[in-house]
């Protein structure tokens, strides 16, 4: 252990001596962040819109699944990352109206990454492959929207009929679903 | 003897015992002498961040330790919920300034002691302030506050060729409380375990699957988390975003998580429940933090004297049933985001003539480094800035043009530090430039 204070007569008086260049260091959550940008693989099915270049901590994800219920649709997500990233998950709002069993319709989505099991290790990537993931296995034991979940487990055709009439623009039901194809 | 010297002979005697006599439990380098009392009382600039629970104990402890110049730094204001242990507070002092009207009672009661308050955030000071502090001592209860001063005292330290300069670290003495259980630990930059070193130690904040507080409630917490997180923005009742603090807010998620438990039949549901879950609230408990300051306080003192060799490292307490406490050493983390990197130096031949493009091509050229396709970050007057990323198309598009830019054109300067992300390192790294031409100039 060294001695720490044989420095200790030193007087320090607000203004010590300023060091060239020595600017105000990137915070952790933006070392992590740049990393996890700079190495974002996305499938073809995905991509990225930062209004600010600067900004990394605040973009958009946009997929465009080109299979299952979902193809021909184009679904828009806001990633915020926060300061306390990586200790705590960005927040993932879907900006698109969607029919979904795990979508609802302020937004939220379900999906347990971006909640309870959310890692340090984890990074945008994973984020970005479980919602890819969720557009072709909407998941019905955990809903969000529960009409949805039901008509996905007891009629499969209506569902998809449902999907197709929501992302032309539409009601389904009594909701109003805003046109989100490509 | 000046009015100051002649009462302190006798009001530190105690202090003095320590501080002038050898002893078996001593630091081995300790050399007994008045001078260390007089360092205390008249140089030793300590900051205290936080004036709550343990942040009132601490001002007082170290007040009545003999150090005279404390600062105290807090953002936030007196609540009625805080008198049964922030000692320093009464009822009248309700609404005001936390910092203020502890730096007042301490400066009020304990005399010759001079507490500066700051009524802010921390983030609302620089580096120059920081560094004006020989040691910080945390009682903060927020994981993000904790490590900003840790980013903030790595950021002071100094490295030349790689070697640090001790005269640029400034200990750390951090004490968290929780109910019965508490900790203390000591941090003395790029020497030990930082709190980025050892984030995983912090739980992960509570939170429901978002389909089981929407779908499936068995919890009256669940029933409360369903009305702040889904209910809350989309009627937004009263055009604001939520406020723990303030009972309009509080008494609307209440009522509707009252109906919401009642369509479940979840009983349970209590205004107090709903404040606990909208403020995550974690119950205070005086004696716990009465003992993690003590403990604090001593470390700060054992820094400050070198009198004892101070806690190595990490101290955890918990009185839940009679009283626990364990001390280990935590290690520091190979890749630790913001203590494991010594910056590396990059020389810069001639700023004014070099260009991005340049530099990248030496990051992927350099044998020493050989990266494959580095994204650049920086900091320029305090502001994130992107340098260049290639990788995504929508950045890439926008920084494009840095690439025929100078490294002065970018507003680089000697000493600027660039984050550089590549696929061949587990982490970001900084390296500060250091630019040739202008030693030169110097010399």
């Amino acid at each position: 252990m060294i001695k720490l204070f044989s420095l200790k007569q030193q007087k320090k008086d607000g203004e010590a001596s300023p060091r060239p260049g020595n600017q105000k260091k990137a915070s952790a959550a933006q070392l992590r962040i740049t990393k996890d940008i700079n190495e974002l693989n996305l499938p073809k099915t995905c991509t990225t819109e930062f209004p600010d270049p600067d900004d990394l901590l605040s973009f958009k994800l946009v997929i465009c699944p080109d299979e299952g219920f979902y193809k021909t649709g184009r679904f828009v997500f806001s990633f915020k990352v926060g300061p306390n990233y990586p200790h705590e998950p960005p927040k993932v709002k879907c900006e698109t109206q969607v029919y979904h069993p795990n979508i609802d319709q302020q937004g939220n989505v379900c999906l347990n990454i971006l909640r309870e099991d959310w890692k340090p290790v984890l990074t945008i990537n994973s984020i970005v492959y479980g919602l890819q993931y969720l557009f072709l296995e909407p998941n019905p034991e955990d809903p969000l929207n529960k009409e949805a979940a039901e008509v996905l487990t007891t009629n499969r055709r209506l569902f998809e009929q449902n999907v197709q009439k929501a992302m032309r623009g539409g009601y389904v039901g009594s909701t109003y679903f805003d046109r989100c194809l490509k | 003897m000046t009015e100051a010297q002649e009462p302190s002979q006798k009001r530190w005697a105690h202090l003095r015992k320590i501080l002038e006599r050898p002893g078996p439990f001593c630091h081995p380098e300790f050399e007994p002498s008045p001078e260390i009392m007089d360092f205390i009382v008249t140089s030793c600039k300590i900051l205290v961040v936080g004036a709550g629970g343990l942040g009132c104990e601490l001002l007082k402890d170290l007040a009545l330790m003999g150090f005279k110049q404390i600062h105290v730094i807090d953002m936030d204001t007196i609540d009625l919920s805080n008198l049964n242990r922030q000692f320093l507070f009464r009822q009248k002092d309700i609404g005001q300034s936390k910092a203020k009207v502890a730096a007042e009672f301490i400066n009020r009661r304990i005399p010759g002691c001079q507490v500066t308050p700051h009524f802010c955030k921390i983030q609302d000071y620089d580096e120059g302030f920081y560094r004006s502090f020989h040691i910080i001592v945390c009682g903060l209860d927020s994981i993000v506050a904790r490590r900003w001063i840790n980013g903030m005292i790595m950021s002071l330290l100094c490295y030349e060729d790689g070697v640090l300069d001790n005269s640029t670290i400034i200990p750390l003495v951090d004490g968290g409380t929780e109910g019965f259980k508490g900790n203390a630990r000591v941090i003395v930059p790029g020497n030990s375990a930082c709190v980025e070193c050892t984030l995983d130690l912090y739980p992960p904040q509570v939170t429901y699957p978002l389909c089981t507080i929407a779908n499936t409630p068995r919890l009256p917490e669940h029933c409360i988390e369903y009305v702040k997180v889904v209910m809350w923005p989309k009627e937004n009742p009263f055009n604001a975003a939520l406020d723990g603090d303030d009972t309009q807010h509080v008494g609307w998620i209440y009522e509707k998580s009252l109906e919401r438990a009642a369509q479940f039949n979840i009983t349970g549901v209590t205004y107090r429940l709903v404040q606990g879950v909208v403020k995550n609230i974690i119950p205070a408990v005086a004696s716990t933090n009465a003992v993690i300051a003590g403990v604090c306080a001593t470390e700060v003192f054992k820094i400050a004297t070198s009198c004892c060799l101070p806690l190595n490292n990490y101290m955890v307490f918990n009185d839940v049933d009679g009283i626990y406490t364990y001390t280990y050493t935590a290690e520091r983390k190979d890749n630790c985001v913001v203590c494991s990197q010594v910056p590396q130096t990059l020389l810069i031949p001639d700023a004014t003539k070099m260009k991005l493009k340049d530099l990248i091509q030496t990051l992927c050229e350099d044998e020493t480094y050989q990266m494959k396709n580095p994204g650049l970050t920086t900091t320029v007057g305090g502001k994130n800035k992107t340098l260049y990323i290639s990788t995504i198309k929508s950045i890439e598009e926008r920084t494009r043009d840095n690439l025929n830019k100078s490294l002065v054109e970018l507003g680089l300067k000697d000493g600027s530090e660039i984050m550089v992300a590549d696929a061949t390192t587990p982490m970001t790294l900084v390296f500060c430039l250091k630019f040739q031409s202008s030693d030169v100039e110097m010399n």
